[in-house]
């Protein structure tokens, strides 16, 4: 109660500098193995609370009831087997019932077999670039214009004015609706990880190494996310935004965007 | 011929010399409360440089937008912080814990190679030194994170071979010092005290001695690694030349994940301690404390990889490393539980030192709650470098090793100093800290969970409200700490400490005088008086 009077008083505060979208949890994301993820999250969160409740509840009314200063005499005893077997069995079932249902995910987010559409990710010191195998499309993906001139040392840009601010590229990955992606990722310089919190995929991108994973969006949006291993000065600015829209939509986009590199190879 | 040894010495009257004046009493000294002392105080000046560093960090991300530093040398700042807070700030002030307070607490006359005890300190101030040094360089100091993961650390300007030299140096001192500690605790205790009645901080250092040992060799193998990568034309680390980038990563994980238990073990060892004396009742299961901590110890080296769960591993690896992780959690809980049942039906008062371990129990505890997160592998994908991460590892640090130094600061104050502190500062100390390392700490398991990742200078603006209050209490809690300075700088003009100290103190560290004297125990006690005594 008193901490939300305080973050809703500090929310008015910082009114003029911060949009209102921010979050506390985590996203429950777009797939169904995002879902599962944030499932099993809340469930262990469930419990650390359920536990909490127990240990620091014992704790809160040993504080109050038994302090010297209400005449509280010390007892003598300093061990008890039952007690210990006990504090120690418990928690193990608790793991055990935590495991399962995480084990199965991690099946399934291993799973990266039949995909719809391979696109291979090659991350450099600071973009990605994107190559869709099959269908012969490729394409570098920076951060994009605004934020690039906000984002400087003493702009002078107000950044809550710029849309997206280091979340938004130049071109974006575009996908179908449905359809299950599998990502190779690998890198050309130093070591890179590839992250879009709605679709629970986190992977590293190592130079010498081709890393697999996978997504199979429900849902049609803009979904964006950043690099998550630290990878040089620029790290902070190497955001992806991952495109998913109808089966229809994304087969005008591969047109174009073939059509649009057949006349830019002729021109050259 | 022994005897006519003996009888010279006695003539020496070594027993009544005192400490050399001057500067030599320090640089040569092979006293372990000196050197204890020495200890300590570099690693309060380290924290302080680490901590300005925190607060460059700090003000920086107080709101969107780049105000004050470049993106290079945030992410200098970020690298050093904790390079300076891990291996300057918390290991150097528990191995002063320990080299004032084993020596006392097994009723030996000093540490048992007191001239490698001075080698092990005065190498530490020549390491930071160096390291600090680098910040002058051309290049930058050290960019790529305290991790050091190729092939980015390769790109270090000037200051990477001094990076790598300085982390040498501290390996040795560290590795000297747990010798020390090791045949210290086995050799000179006093002749009745066996293992099992040994001290939970004593039982708790052997252990950290023994992981220091074993991991520290091979964190310089890994750095050694990287500096032949660079100047010799191997490729350990290099795929262009066949190497493998990942296995810096194993290796260096498989030297990190106990040095996270090596900071985090004397602080359960300190806590121990303190509990008991302020409830007024032995600690609860003091065996399995000892088999919890051992566990733990064990469980530390079969768990790195669950820092490496974006890695790319085979499935069966991830699995076995989730679950192995997931184990922690049970000799945690029993060295929690058993706090807490020492506590159950005590006669409880709340001096600083005790204030200190209550909070360590709590916002451990807390830690530890997401430590169990982390666990969950699928569910690390989500979490891994992200603020969630960070949050994590500052509530296992910060109210977890820095607050039980500090209060085992305060526990042992009086005997150090022979006065008693000021116990309204040492509680507004404690108020003020706990407060603000909660408003610096908490929102950031928020960002995390929100998706602002790790290490990064600037970020998008619907993170903008938790970091402010983040980065406001993160300067609340530096500047709680000029209180702790407050509280050393009038140690000595509180009334005169008795042997004892406390009313429930127990052990032989409370049977000499306070201050203690120069020498102590030169003559074996006998533990089993010291403790019946309080029983």
């Amino acid at each position: 109660m008193i901490r939300k009077s305080i973050m809703s008083l500090l929310g008015l505060l910082l009114a003029s500098t911060a949009s209102a979208d921010w979050a506390l949890n985590m996203p429950r994301g777009v797939t169904d193995l995002s879902a599962e993820t944030y499932g099993l999250h809340m469930m262990v969160f469930w419990w650390c609370v359920a536990i909490g409740v127990v240990v620091f509840g014992v704790m809160i009314i040993s504080l109050f009831k038994h302090r010297k200063s209400k005449g509280a005499e010390p007892a003598s005893f300093s061990h008890s087997t039952f007690a210990e077997v006990l504090w120690t069995a418990v928690p193990v079932v608790i793991l055990l019932i935590m495991a399962v249902p995480a084990a199965e995910t991690m099946v399934k987010l291993e799973d990266t077999r039949d995909p719809d559409i391979s696109i291979v990710a090659t991350a450099y010191q600071w973009k990605w670039h994107y190559e869709y195998q099959d269908e012969g499309i490729d394409f570098y993906s920076s951060l994009a214009r605004p934020s690039v001139e906000a984002r400087r040392k003493q702009s002078g840009v107000d950044v809550s004015t710029v849309e997206n601010y280091l979340l938004d590229v130049d071109r974006p990955v575009v996908v179908p609706k449905g359809a299950k992606v599998r990502l190779l990722l690998t890198s050309n310089d130093v070591i890179h990880s590839w992250w879009v919190p709605e679709l629970a995929i986190k992977k590293d991108a190592i130079p010498g190494i081709v890393n697999e994973t996978w997504f199979k969006p429900n849902e049609v949006g803009t979904y964006r996310g950043q690099c998550t291993e630290l990878c040089g000065k620029d790290h902070g600015y190497m955001p992806i935004v991952v495109e998913v829209v109808e089966p229809e939509a994304y087969q005008a986009w591969v047109d174009a965007r073939k059509d649009g590199d057949a006349k830019f190879a002729s021109a050259q | 011929m022994t005897t006519a040894v003996a009888d010279a010495h006695a003539a020496e009257d070594h027993d009544d010399h005192g400490p050399t004046k001057g500067y030599k009493r320090w640089l040569f000294s092979t006293n372990h409360k000196d050197i204890g002392t020495m200890y300590l105080i570099f690693s309060l000046v380290m924290f302080f440089v680490g901590g300005a560093m925190a607060m460059v960090i700090r003000s920086e991300l107080a709101v969107p937008g780049l105000q004050f530093v470049h993106p290079e040398f945030f992410n200098s700042m970020t690298t050093m912080h904790a390079l300076i807070m891990v291996f300057g700030a918390v290991m150097p002030a528990f191995v002063g814990l320990a080299n004032w307070m084993i020596p006392l607490m097994i009723g030996a006359p000093d540490m048992a190679l007191p001239r490698m005890n001075n080698w092990s300190f005065w190498i530490l101030p020549v390491a930071f030194g160096i390291l600090l040094s680098t910040l002058l360089m051309p290049g930058g100091a050290p960019a790529g994170g305290w991790t050091m993961y190729p092939p980015l650390i390769l790109q270090t300007g000037d200051a990477f071979p001094f990076l790598i030299f300085s982390v040498h140096l501290m390996g040795i001192s560290s590795i000297m010092g747990s010798i020390n500690v090791i045949v210290t605790i086995i050799n000179m205790r006093a002749p009745d005290m066996t293992l099992l009645k040994m001290p939970m901080f004593v039982w708790t250092w052997l252990i950290t001695a023994y992981l220091l040992i074993a991991v520290m060799p091979v964190l310089a193998g890994a750095v050694t690694m990287l500096l032949t990568d660079q100047f010799f034309g191997t490729s350990f680390f290099l795929a262009a030349g066949g190497g493998d980038p990942v296995m810096f990563q194993h290796i260096f994980w498989f030297f990190g994940h106990p040095e996270v238990y090596i900071m985090i073990l004397p602080a359960f060892g300190v806590v121990s301690e303190i509990i008991p004396t302020f409830s007024r009742k032995k600690l609860f299961g003091h065996d399995s404390m000892v088999y919890a901590a051992s566990c733990i110890a064990f469980l530390s080296f079969i768990v790195w990889a669950h820092h490496m769960f974006t890695v790319g591993m085979p499935l069966t690896g991830q699995l076995f490393f989730m679950f192995a992780t997931m184990l922690i959690a049970v000799p945690t809980g029993v060295k929690i539980f058993n706090w807490v049942a020492t506590m159950w039906r005590g006669a409880m008062t709340f001096e600083t030192p005790m204030l200190f371990s209550l909070a360590f129990v709590f916002l451990f505890t807390i830690g530890g709650f997401s430590g169990l997160m982390l666990a969950i592998q699928p569910a690390d994908v989500q979490y891994h470098d992200t603020y969630f991460v960070v949050a994590h590892f500052h509530y296992v640090l910060v109210p977890g090793s820095v607050f039980a130094i500090m209060a085992g600061a305060y526990y042992w104050l009086p005997k150090w100093t022979g006065h008693m502190y000021n116990e309204k500062l040492g509680k507004l100390h404690f108020w003020a800290s706990t407060i603000f390392v909660n408003i610096t700490f908490f929102p950031q398991h928020f960002l995390g969970l929100a998706g602002m990742p790790r290490r990064i200078p600037d970020y998008s603006v619907q993170f903008a409200d938790f970091n402010l209050v983040s980065s406001i209490g993160a300067i609340g809690f530096g500047l709680s700490q000029l209180l702790f300075v407050a509280v050393l700088l009038t140690a000595k003009r509180g009334e005169k400490a008795t042997d004892r100290v406390w009313e429930g103190s127990h052990g032989l560290e409370w049977t000499v005088p306070s201050p203690a004297p120069w020498h102590t125990f030169t003559t074996p006690p006998k533990a089993r008086i010291a403790n019946e005594s309080f029983e």
